[in-house]
């Protein structure tokens, strides 16, 4: 009786653990593929057949039609879902890409750095971009002021700026990075559209791709601090010993060690930015155009079109059910083990 | 010939001087990528909407004109219809309003009390301990007065109840469902891919799909309803089922974003101590207190502080599904921006999510400065 409770090694649970592990597992994920069924039996529906009521099972309760597949994918709105679904193909690894390599290495530095920027130097810079933006918005060049700014903050910078002792520390500057999302993307989508429309960038993918970037950038940053600070730090100091340089440590050290890290990381930038909204409505007018516009776009003026919201909303996961589903398995236990005992 | 022995040596100097620069740099050149990239797109933007808050759009001839109006922009957050909007309808005092925030304001003594008579007093802990004190105080002044009774909850407190039990469920879901997962299972895979489904799906296409379930008449739960004899009942009539059924979606939603992050510092962690703990005669609760949970708080800390962010500017479940309503009573402080920025009322979207920022600021250094740093230091 006795061995249906006992568990045979650590993590596999007992016979009775593994029944009530499955009871639990299967209703939750019962609770996530309902929703997503009702999508796929919604998307083989036709309008009337939304109307009189809940229908479940094709070919039972309803007679299942292809119109809303046909209309996406071959008729009417083929061309737009085609271009949309290659650009956020491109917009959205690419974006997560970037993200993850800048972030992983910002990460690496706050962990493994010490920095001190001196409160003094920050407030100059401050004001030397008030001072750029005064004179932009009174007419100057904004090459020019930017370029007068800059001098005058390391003029400042070497005279007042290292008077100042006060210092901030890794944790504030982390803090600083992760408080750039802390704004609703509704306050800043104007000034980021005045931004890109000077810079002559509305509409390509380079206005997509460095808006993602950034605005994901805090989130590697501080997702990836916590699985690098994991990583003991005995087997850089062996490394460094060795004469490997910190570039070389990173590399070849910290960076395949962080992989479960990185893998997750990836995942949820490139989900955020796959998904993004808001910011694409402003920074893409028809070129760039990304999926959820399309989405959005079937709530039209005959109230919003169930069936046709389905399709998309499937075809846009499936990419990313792939992604995720390559990527799994470097989520895995045991990376670290060997290298400890070594 | 005699030259040919010492020219690798001056190239290797040369190299390793390089080399020992390149590596003196490696602070900076590691950081700077990303401090200037945020630079970039970040001060403008945010010194943009700090000056729009403080002005008054106009559609002028050939584009828009800003007319600089002070403060005017947050008064207006504070007084009037604006002031019920955004704060709530205050109901009159009762003796439970009273009793609850005498509770909350006898806690918070005892904490400044404790704070001060600890030997380690500073200046800036004693300013931002006051500043704790101060905002919680009047936070909670603002629910007793709106939750119950005649009071009406304004789209500040709305906003912090969707935050705070939002991501109680998540974090408590995601961390079971990531210790089950870890279990040597065979379709551990299966379940892993199923339960990341959610977060996959556009927020929007979520909160239509959300639309489509919790629609009474035509929606999969329609024979639910009338068997409860809720047929002509409406999410939307009643204040509360409205936010539940959207705090239902945004669960649903960001569950996963918990899920993944658990289970890869769950997979990350090394089995030594556990094995050791196992010999020694742990039950598996004495290891999840002791070995498990020690560590995964850093990360756990990480993902509600990022959650917290990211929760305050909900908006596209409310928007979608209820359209803030009944009156008002699903907006979130977004979606209150959100209506003012449609109604072309910029400089009052931009004051609103001046105001989000100081409250998200508020619980981000509580939660930075108190708990993640208490709880971290002292493991």
């Amino acid at each position: 009786m006795k061995r249906w409770f006992q568990s045979k090694s650590i993590n596999t649970p007992s016979p009775v653990g593994a029944v009530l592990s499955y009871l639990v597992l299967g209703f939750w994920a019962f609770i996530i593929l309902f929703p997503l069924y009702w999508l796929v039996v919604t998307s083989f529906k036709i309008s009337s057949q939304v109307a009189e009521g809940p229908f479940y099972i094709p070919f039972i309760d309803f007679q299942p039609s292809l119109d809303a597949w046909k209309y996406i994918l071959v008729g009417d709105l083929s061309n737009d879902t085609i271009r949309n679904f290659i650009n956020t193909l491109i917009v959205a690894p690419a974006s997560a890409l970037i993200a993850l390599i800048l972030g992983a290495t910002a990460a690496y530095a706050l962990v493994r750095f010490e920095y001190r920027p001196r409160v003094g130097a920050i407030w100059t810079f401050i004001g030397c971009v008030v001072l750029s933006i005064v004179t932009i918005s009174l007419g100057v060049p904004w090459q020019v002021a930017v370029a007068v700014s800059a001098a005058v903050f390391f003029i400042l910078l070497q005279t007042i700026g290292r008077r100042f002792k006060r210092a901030l520390g890794n944790n504030d500057i982390a803090f600083w990075m992760i408080s750039q999302r802390m704004l609703p993307p509704v306050a800043v989508v104007i000034p980021i559209y005045i931004l890109f429309q000077r810079l002559h960038l509305l509409d390509t993918y380079a206005a997509l791709i460095i808006t993602y970037v950034t605005s994901n950038l805090p989130i590697v940053i501080w997702l990836m601090r916590d699985y690098i600070s994991t990583i003991p730090i005995e087997l850089e100091e062996c490394a460094s010993i060795d004469g490997a340089s910190r570039y070389r440590i990173f590399s070849s050290i910290v960076l395949p060690l962080a992989v479960p890290g990185l893998v997750a990381t990836f995942l949820f930038v490139l989900v955020f930015t796959w998904n993004e909204y808001l910011l694409a409505l402003f920074l893409s007018s028809a070129k760039v155009q990304t999926l959820p516009l399309t989405i959005v776009a079937q709530n039209a003026t005959r109230g919003p079109q169930w069936w046709n919201m389905s399709v998309l909303i499937l075809i846009m996961i499936v990419p990313v059910i792939v992604i995720a589903i390559i990527l799994e398995r470097y989520i895995t236990r045991g990376l670290l083990i060997g290298a400890v005992k070594g | 010939m005699n030259t040919k022995p010492t020219e690798p040596q001056t190239s290797s100097r040369l190299h390793s001087v390089i080399s020992s620069l390149a590596d003196r740099l490696a602070g900076s050149v590691f950081i700077l990528p990303t401090v200037l990239a945020l630079l970039f797109l970040s001060i403008f933007p945010l010194i943009a909407s700090l000056y729009v808050s403080l002005a008054k759009f106009d559609i002028a001839p050939g584009g828009f004109k800003l007319n600089f109006v002070g403060l005017e922009n947050y008064k207006k957050l504070f007084e009037g219809s604006e002031g019920t909007h955004f704060l709530g309808k205050f109901a009159p005092s009762t003796p439970l309003t009273w009793i609850v925030f005498g509770v909350v304001v006898i806690a918070l003594a005892i904490f400044m009390a404790r704070y001060l008579l600890n030997a380690r007093v500073s200046v800036s802990g004693l300013i931002g301990r006051m500043l704790l004190v101060f905002g919680l105080g009047l936070i909670t002044w603002m629910l007793v007065h709106t939750l119950w009774n005649e009071g009406r909850l304004g789209t500040a407190s709305i906003t912090l109840v969707y935050v705070f039990v939002g991501i109680f469920f998540q974090y408590i879901l995601g961390l079971s469902l990531a210790m089950l997962t870890v279990q040597r299972l065979p379709g551990r895979r299966f379940f892993r891919v199923i339960f990341l489904l959610p977060m996959m799906i556009t927020p929007v296409g979520v909160a239509y799909m959300f639309r489509m379930l919790t629609d009474t008449s035509k929606g999969p739960f329609t024979p639910i309803w009338q068997a409860m004899g809720l047929t002509d009942f409406s999410w939307v009539n009643n204040a509360w089922g409205a936010r539940t059924a959207i705090l239902i979606g945004d669960v649903w939603q960001w569950t996963p974003f918990m899920f993944i992050v658990l289970v890869a510092a769950l997979e990350s962690q090394p089995v030594e101590p556990i094995e050791a703990a196992t010999v020694d005669g742990a039950n598996s609760w004495q290891i999840f207190q002791h070995i498990t949970w020690p560590a995964i708080l850093p990360v756990s800390m990480t993902l509600i502080l990022i959650r917290l962010i990211e929760a305050f500017k909900i908006v596209d479940l409310p928007n979608v599904m209820t359209n803030g309503g009944p009156g008002t009573a699903t907006q979130s402080l977004t979606y209150h921006a959100f209506i003012n920025w449609r109604a072309l009322n910029i400089g009052g979207s931009a004051a609103v999510a001046y105001m989000l920022l100081l409250l998200v600021t508020f619980f981000a250094m509580i939660f930075v400065n108190l708990i993640r740093q208490r709880t971290v230091e002292t493991l």
